[in-house]
């Protein structure tokens, strides 16, 4: 299993790159292998306003339909509509597709975030 | 909730990598390598399943072919020895106590296989309704593991390790005492995948013997350890029914569309008179076949809307990996289930649209 360095990860399974006030979003390499072959990613919209824990994605493997949460609160500012075609993208590469971005209302939620150490810790119990 | 039971092949699911699920009050993968490669290992080659979990009752006795006419829809008096007949087994609404496989040794031994999650139900419908028949009901499942190799080269594995000639057994027909690398085992060309195939009973130390010798023998044709989650897609796409998706005790078989395994013609059985009823008035609705028309994939137990109201629900509802469509099957009112007729599945918060189709997703492959 994969992690990078340069990240931030949640509890729910997703990364966040971060660049001035903008977070891309996406699931992790542990996300997108205990979740399987993805065949459907619905994607919120632009403009969305959501906070932290909501609900942005839902991503669907042939077994099951999977939600996605919020790691920051904050706009949608940008989806990846390459996923609507190929969903299967972000087994292919997790960290190189991202699902939305977000414009952070509040960058002091990224505090509560992990890094790549302690998220590579916190995997290693979950399995 | 109680800890889910083990089946005798527990420790080779952990040993092949499976990914250890709790099902109907049993431990068993739900996939090893992953449910699409499983999925077309099975259309394409073979997969090997461990279905231990499903119940096996012996009805012995003098009248056990008069107990079974009346205990279950399908006619079980023109079998012959060695025959095996699916069947429905209903209240007397006409609801379903569970769905089932009949094995006919003789007229006075039977073998009736059910579903995990019913066993203990079913165990106690069959004994409440012995009344003045001369029969002895034995529950004998934790005797017996089971294994289903299914696919168009599971001939050719399993002939490798038996002397007996398979290819004399006819589709929906049985062998006892079938040698298996040294084992005994029953096997019936048999199987809930719309390929052909067989499913193979044995004592349970045999299990994990036999488990091995198959996926060995299978190694050059592509063979693979299968789980729960592709044997649920590759039914679904045959348009064989689930007990809890498409059959339960709130549906009539006529509803569910398996009339073909109801026979109204045959002196009296439990449910006969409300099926009778039932198809004499007509059906207020009935399972569907449909496929999405725009993006979303429909599951188990999503409304289906039609005019601004609820008007069914999807019973199951995958993307399909053989077709690569957005499909399922649905219970909706029956002046929506033309085909053609446009309906919407409630996917969440919002509704997609979806077209009526037939239910005969997938062709069956199988050897008659």
């Amino acid at each position: 299993m994969e992690v990078r360095n340069d990240l931030y990860y949640s509890n729910d399974h997703e990364w966040v790159s971060v660049e001035g006030n903008k977070a891309y979003v996406g699931i992790t390499d542990f996300a997108q292998h205990s979740l399987g072959e993805i065949v459907y990613v619905e994607l919120p919209e632009v403009g969305d306003e959501l906070s932290a824990g909501d609900v942005f994605s839902v991503i669907e493997s042939v077994k099951a339909a999977s939600d996605s949460y919020m790691p920051v609160s904050g706009k949608i500012i940008e989806v990846n509509e390459e996923l609507s075609d190929s969903p299967q993208l972000i087994n292919e590469d997790p960290y190189g597709n991202w699902i939305v971005v977000v414009e952070m209302s509040d960058k002091s939620e990224l505090d509560d975030l992990m890094n790549a150490e302690q998220y590579e810790e916190f995997c290693s119990k979950e399995d | 909730m109680s800890e889910p039971k083990k089946t005798a092949l527990y420790d080779a699911h952990v040993r092949y990598g499976g990914k250890i699920v709790d099902y109907a009050g049993w431990a068993l993968p739900v996939q090893f390598e992953g449910l699409t490669a499983e999925h077309d290992a099975v259309r394409n080659n073979a997969g090997l399943f461990d279905v231990s979990h499903m119940g096996e009752v012996e009805i012995k006795g003098s009248q056990a072919t008069d107990y079974l006419q009346n205990l279950i829809t399908n006619d079980v008096s023109s079998m012959k020895e060695y025959q095996v007949i699916y069947s429905l087994m209903c209240y007397p609404d006409g609801g379903i106590v569970d769905d089932l496989l009949v094995y006919k040794y003789t007229n006075n031994h039977y073998m009736l296989v059910i579903n995990a999650a019913n066993t203990e139900k079913d165990v106690q419908w069959m004994k409440d309704n012995v009344g003045n028949y001369d029969v002895v009901i034995n529950n004998i499942s934790h005797n017996v593991s089971e294994l289903a190799l299914q696919g168009p080269k599971a001939e050719e594995i399993l002939q490798k390790l038996t002397d007996t000639d398979l290819s004399k057994i006819p589709f929906f027909f049985f062998e006892e005492d079938v040698n298996i690398s040294g084992k005994k085992c029953l096997i019936s060309r048999t199987g809930y995948t719309g390929e052909d195939g067989f499913e193979i009973y044995m004592k349970n130390e045999d299990a994990e013997y036999l488990w091995d010798k198959i996926l060995e023998a299978g190694k050059d044709k592509g063979i693979k350890p299968a789980g729960l989650g592709c044997r649920d897609t590759l039914r679904f796409e045959a348009n064989l029914p689930l007990y809890g998706n498409e059959l339960s005790p709130e549906i009539t078989p006529l509803e569910a569309g398996y009339g073909f395994f109801v026979k109204l013609n045959k002196p009296d059985f439990i449910g006969k008179e409300a099926l009778e009823k039932q198809k004499a008035e007509g059906l207020k609705r009935k399972i569907v076949g449909f496929e999405m028309i725009e993006p979303g994939i429909p599951r188990h137990g999503y409304d289906v809307l039609a005019d601004d109201k609820v008007i069914g629900f999807v019973t199951t509802g995958y993307s399909s990996p053989t077709l690569k469509k957005n499909i399922g099957l649905a219970m909706v009112d029956i002046e929506y289930s033309e085909l053609d007729t446009i309906i919407e599945i409630q996917i969440r918060k919002k509704t997609a649209k979806a077209k009526v189709v037939k239910r005969k997703f997938y062709t069956k492959q199988y050897k008659k």
